[in-house]
């Protein structure tokens, strides 16, 4: 075995290949691992949606809590800082039955040099059942999803720049539900698409959903080179971005891209691409304002916007929980098929 | 011939009359198992003239099955009108078989609080129980033996079908 992976920063992966689905799908079509929205299709969503929709109406019950995973052990494997991603993936998982490890690895054996297949192999010794992976290298989950035993499932928490699967999915969840059909609605991503794995999971998700028109609204030092080949109408300027949108979803501008020259300050973006009050009123009157969190105050969104009434934030968090635990179900029902 | 579903829904209401009357109940919940204990339980309400919302139950995260086979693809919610706790349940389901589905479907009914008293009522009670659980209000009574199931067909017109066992749905 050639394809050894040391967890410290800088090694590359091979890039996932543009067809993982023989990976992440059974022979029959169900979900084995999430690992990608690329490739899936549209009756899948769906079908994930709907059953995230049935775990939505569990918050009224007294018990938040059904047996479906009973005895499953769900092992939270995250290799880069996480407080909304691996909370409600725990959360899920204790609200299915399951039993929930987290394994923090810059505290853990990596640091000693262990790799990741060694680590992997011994927590797959504990007789686990799923691996929530978040790394920061493009295609971990898809090289964990590749090596575990047969019968575990994976689940990609975010990857590099690759992909989020599972914040595409909420972020669906939170539009499905706010606005119904997708094939009407004008959706608008602005930001670092450049480096944003949840803005490629998104774009993906909304094309499969036939949404009816998807925007991306970036300065070009911030656009990725194939950002033409993503199926999104470009925007270098806000206000002509958000005209008439039905959705805007703000990302996050990571203070370390100012450092590597990509941008001038935060001042000046804030100025060009910061979501105002003014701005939002460019979009449709009904537009719901999305972020996947942690929002910058004050450099991509103004604080009256994140806490106005267009915003639903905060419902994000909470359909997360519901939206994990249908995936989570949904794998662990399809390896027993 | 299968037996007649409306004339079974007039004696099952027969019986829940008697069973609230003797038992002092007069609030009680109905609730349904998805789909035919709705189509049922919805019958049942209006005979009884409950003036109360219909509960609906979809037990599909609570069977016992799941490590077999799989989720299933259209898990409706389940709508329970409001607390349990100390409430009468008449949970309704249309054909009483192994009573996997009713034990399922009471840890589920445990979830939204501790009723007073939870009383099954089934339009089909048929052999081939694998559990300890009994119906108090039966519309009919069935010998099947292995080969052959009852199938409730709806929801308008509601009528009883017997058909041969499919190994999968032994296996459900």
């Amino acid at each position: 075995m050639t394809e050894t992976l040391i967890a410290p920063p800088g090694t590359r992966l091979p890039e996932p290949g543009p067809l993982p689905n023989r990976l992440q799908l059974t022979d029959d079509g169900q979900l084995r691992h999430m690992l990608t929205i690329e490739g899936l299709n549209r009756d899948l969503l769906t079908e994930i949606l709907d059953t995230a929709e049935s775990f939505a109406n569990m918050n009224e019950k007294a018990v938040k809590k059904v047996p479906l995973l009973r005895g499953k052990t769900i092992v939270n494997l995250f290799f880069e800082a996480s407080t909304r991603t691996r909370t409600t993936f725990e959360l899920a998982a204790k609200r299915l039955s399951a039993d929930v490890l987290n394994v923090n690895i810059n505290t853990s054996s990596a640091v000693k040099g262990e790799s990741l297949l060694d680590t992997l192999r011994n927590i797959e010794a504990m007789n686990v059942d799923m691996f929530v992976v978040r790394h920061e290298e493009s295609g971990t989950a898809h090289f964990i999803a590749r090596h575990v035993a047969p019968g575990i499932s994976v689940l990609n928490a975010g990857d590099g720049r690759h992909a989020h699967p599972t914040q595409a999915l909420l972020d669906m969840f939170t539009i499905r539900r706010h606005k119904g059909d997708f094939t009407k609605l004008k959706v608008a991503i602005v930001g670092d698409i450049l480096h944003s794995r949840v803005a490629r999971s998104q774009i993906h998700a909304l094309n499969i959903l036939q949404t009816g028109e998807v925007r991306v609204v970036a300065p070009c030092s911030l656009l990725p080179a194939d950002v033409d080949q993503l199926g999104v109408h470009v925007y270098n300027d806000l206000d002509a971005g958000l005209q008439d949108v039905d959705v805007i979803i703000m990302l996050r501008l990571q203070r370390e891209r100012m450092e590597h020259a990509h941008l001038p300050s935060e001042h000046e973006y804030y100025q060009l691409f910061g979501l105002t009050s003014r701005r939002l009123q460019l979009a449709h009157p009904t537009c719901l304002v999305m972020h996947p969190g942690p929002a910058n105050r004050g450099v991509e969104i103004e604080s009256a916007v994140a806490d106005g009434p267009h915003s639903v934030i905060l419902e994000q968090v909470t359909y997360g929980i519901s939206v994990r635990m249908a995936v989570m179900s949904m794998v662990m029902g399809a390896h027993q098929a | 011939m299968t037996p007649d579903v409306p004339t079974l829904l007039d004696d099952m209401a027969e019986q829940a009359r008697h069973y609230l009357t003797t038992h002092g109940i007069e609030r009680p919940i109905v609730v349904g198992i998805h789909s035919g204990g709705v189509w049922i339980a919805e019958h049942l309400r209006e005979r009884l003239g409950v003036e109360r919302p219909l509960g609906r139950l979809d037990i599909s995260f609570y069977r016992d099955d799941f490590s077999r086979i799989g989720m299933h693809p259209q898990v409706r919610p389940s709508e329970l009108p409001e607390d349990l706790d100390g409430e009468h349940v008449l949970l309704v389901d249309d054909v009483l078989f192994t009573g996997r589905t009713i034990r399922a479907a009471l840890n589920e009914l445990f979830d939204y609080g501790r009723p007073a008293s939870v009383t099954l009522a089934v339009l089909v009670e048929r052999d081939g129980r694998e559990l300890p659980v009994e119906a108090g209000i039966v519309g009919a009574h069935m010998e099947l033996g292995k080969t052959e199931q009852i199938k409730l067909r709806g929801p308008e017109p509601l009528r009883l079908e017997r058909v041969a066992i499919d190994p999968e749905d032994l296996k459900a």
